[in-house]
């Protein structure tokens, strides 16, 4: 329980410090949301400028201190504020239809290709060596390249080309989303090449650090010792090698998902999949403060709990954490 | 670092010129392959970023007014066709090479010194001071960097090269910072360092002199990674717009063809060079670094040369092989031909496999 307290009470730290990053940001420039909008349609009076500030909330009534309490009460209550650009709608109401999206793709594509990697590095580990692991340079070519530029190469060749897979966007035009059959199917068909996307570029990234622990576990005494009690292959590479060298994978697990997640934001816009990242692209492009803000906020506090249940994970499989806690 | 050199096979034929060349020559030779191909690959790269700009035929912004040039594919005269507006993409990708590799290397040079600074500091003053630079460290490692780049470049009044420099440099230390704490705190404890503050050296001393000469290889790796993280972000921001889309970046190229239909056109040779010099870089650093770790640590080094003992093939995770349980390297025709000679006596049976092979190694 120890553990997890204590992790409790960092991932409550890493959300105060966004929190705060998110407050003082637009504080910190030099120049503010007011002034660009200003400077971007100039056909606007200088008597809007109060207007806007009060639409935006930023014009700064009371004490830091007390805007600073306010500020957090709003994100409490999930009130990001009005979006500048679809106007009277709320930015929590545009989050509400984008997140489904996002959170079902990369999640799944994520999940399958750190299943996918570690699996492969398990065996390019164990024959260190043969074909997988010399095959290793041509996949860290695909770890290399950016996910937008292999969306961007998926579509020409498998949609355009082929007509395998449709072009662009979520579902099939025309149908209303719900909970029928005909709208999930097309999403499914739909995902499919943002997901292949997603696992081919992140699958050699799992598959090489797996293999190097995979490599030094190998060389561990304990996994000598079963190979000499002369245990078949498959019980010393799973329950003795690969169970341990799992155990830094997950806590990689964590980390490398932040940058996952922003790869996969660039990747929607490619294909105008109707997720956070293509929301994103349009909050940067208008200038649109509040949404972007909103934005950031949203995907720090779903990495955060992803990496709180990576650890809760670890308390399940690591019994040395486990003995710590109770020791 | 002591990186046990691979066994030679060839007779050291450079030692009637051991001079300093020859002794870099195998050095060189000795590096691993991933490595070698890394740096040449690299170099490739550096060379077009230093000379792209001075060789490059045209003007990159040059939009050439004529109809026919209006996304011209790759021709003589166009070695990588035009775009929309009659540019020449060759040209831009050999000025875009160069800004997006200095843009590159400025933040790793940068992100990599913070990095030293706030890792060895962390670890060598220990306490509170440990305690709260671990912390922060740790919490910019756990939020997602590049939403929070967005949110910093975007309430930027410019959105130029300065600006994407700084806002890189100041998110890209903490991996580096918590890799290099853990080796500081390992070294710290050395008996060298020991005799150090012993003989009363100053604290600054003992950091430059004794304890980061030792951690070079490990700076160097992180440099690496800096810069594979720089090109990455640097892009899908200037993907997105956030960069001053008047310059020729590779980052900025994309966003072009992107914004101007180009894959819906059909124009490929307009996005494809770009990505494709990214997937590049990028492939040439991570090579480098796996060369890097290869070198420190020599059992993650290809070893499918010296594995055939018996005639069999033996994996560095198998066993030591006994050479008697090993199946005869035969097929069942020689292997009853073979019974015949006097060799066989030694097999111990009739070129039967024995049975602890048979079943997998189980006693």
């Amino acid at each position: 329980m120890k553990f997890i307290l204590r992790r409790l009470a960092f991932y409550a730290v890493a959300a105060w410090a966004a929190l705060t990053l998110n407050f003082f940001i637009p504080r910190a420039v030099p120049g503010n949301a007011v002034e660009s909008i200003m400077a971007k349609f100039p056909t606007l009076q200088p008597s809007a400028y109060r207007a806007l500030e009060a639409m935006l909330g930023v014009g700064h009534p009371g004490s830091l201190w007390h805007q600073y309490w306010a500020y957090l009460n709003d994100v409490f209550h999930l009130n990001f504020g009005t979006d500048l650009i679809e106007y009277p709608a709320q930015v929590s109401t545009l989050l509400a239809q984008t997140i489904p999206w996002t959170l079902t793709l990369v999640g799944t594509a994520t999940v399958i290709a750190f299943f996918l990697g570690t699996g492969l590095g398990i065996v390019a580990g164990w024959r260190h060596g043969g074909w997988l692991d010399r095959g290793l340079p041509a996949l860290m070519f695909l770890q290399a390249m950016p996910y937008f530029f292999l969306a961007l190469i998926l579509i020409e060749l498998l949609a355009i080309r082929a007509h395998l897979f449709p072009i662009a966007t979520g579902y099939a035009g025309g149908l209303v989303p719900g909970w029928h059959w005909a709208f999930i199917g097309s999403a499914i068909y739909h995902a499919l090449l943002p997901a292949l996307t997603i696992v081919i570029t992140s699958v050699a990234g799992w598959m090489l650090q797996m293999r190097n622990v995979m490599i030094t576990t190998i060389g561990e005494d304990y996994v000598v010792a079963a190979q000499a009690k002369g245990l078949p292959n498959r019980r010393v590479v799973f329950t003795y090698a690969a169970r341990n060298a799992l155990l830094p994978q997950l806590q990689g697990f964590g980390l490398a998902l932040g940058f996952v997640v922003s790869g996969a934001l660039v990747m929607e816009i490619v294909f105008s999949y109707p997720g956070i990242g293509l929301l994103l692209l349009s909050a940067v492009t208008s200038n649109d403060y509040p949404l972007m803000q909103a934005i950031f906020l949203v995907i720090t506090f779903a990495v955060l709990l992803a990496n709180l249940i990576v650890d809760l994970l670890l308390v399940a499989f690591d019994p040395r954490v486990r003995a710590r806690e109770t020791g | 670092m002591t990186a046990a050199p691979p066994i030679i096979a060839e007779p050291p034929a450079a030692l009637p010129a051991p001079g300093v060349r020859a002794q870099r020559l195998g050095q060189w030779r000795r590096l691993p392959l991933k490595a070698k191909s890394g740096v040449i690959l690299l170099g490739f790269f550096v060379l077009a970023a230093i000379i792209g700009p001075e060789v490059a035929p045209y003007d990159p912004g040059y939009q050439n007014p004529a109809p026919s040039l209006v996304m011209h594919p790759p021709d003589a005269a166009h070695l990588l066709g035009t775009t929309q507006t009659g540019q020449d993409v060759l040209s831009q990708l050999l000025t875009g090479i160069r800004l997006t590799l200095e843009l590159a290397l400025i933040v790793g040079v940068v992100a990599t010194a913070l990095a030293v600074i706030v890792g060895v500091s962390s670890a060598y003053l220990g306490g509170v001071w440990d305690e709260v630079l671990s912390l922060v460290t740790n919490v910019f490692l756990v939020i997602p960097s590049l939403p929070l780049l967005i949110l910093l470049l975007g309430y930027q009044p410019s959105r130029g090269q300065e600006a994407t420099i700084l806002v890189l440099s100041a998110l890209g230390w903490p991996w580096g910072a918590r890799v290099i704490r853990a080796q500081t705190l390992a070294i710290r404890g050395r008996d060298f360092v020991a005799a150090a503050r012993e003989t009363g050296e100053s604290t600054w001393r003992i950091l430059a002199i004794e304890i980061i000469p030792n951690e070079v290889s490990l700076i160097a790796a992180n440099f690496v990674n800096t810069v594979l993280y720089a090109i990455g972000a640097s892009v899908a921001l200037a993907f997105i717009g956030l960069a001053d889309l008047s310059s020729w970046s590779l980052g900025t190229m994309l966003y072009w063809a992107q914004s101007q239909q180009a894959l819906q056109l059909g124009a490929w040779w307009w996005f494809v060079p770009p990505g494709l010099a990214v997937a590049l870089m990028g492939t040439a650093l991570v090579l480098l670094n796996t060369g890097i770790d290869e070198l420190g640590n020599p059992r993650l080094r290809d070893a499918s040369r010296a594995a055939r003992i018996g005639g069999r093939r033996q994996w560095p995770a198998d066993p030591t092989p006994v050479l008697h349980a090993l199946p005869p390297p035969r097929g069942k025709l020689a292997d009853f031909v073979h019974s015949f000679s006097r060799s066989s006596l030694l097999d111990g049976g009739s070129g039967a496999r024995s049975p602890l092979e048979r079943r997998g190694g189980k006693t």
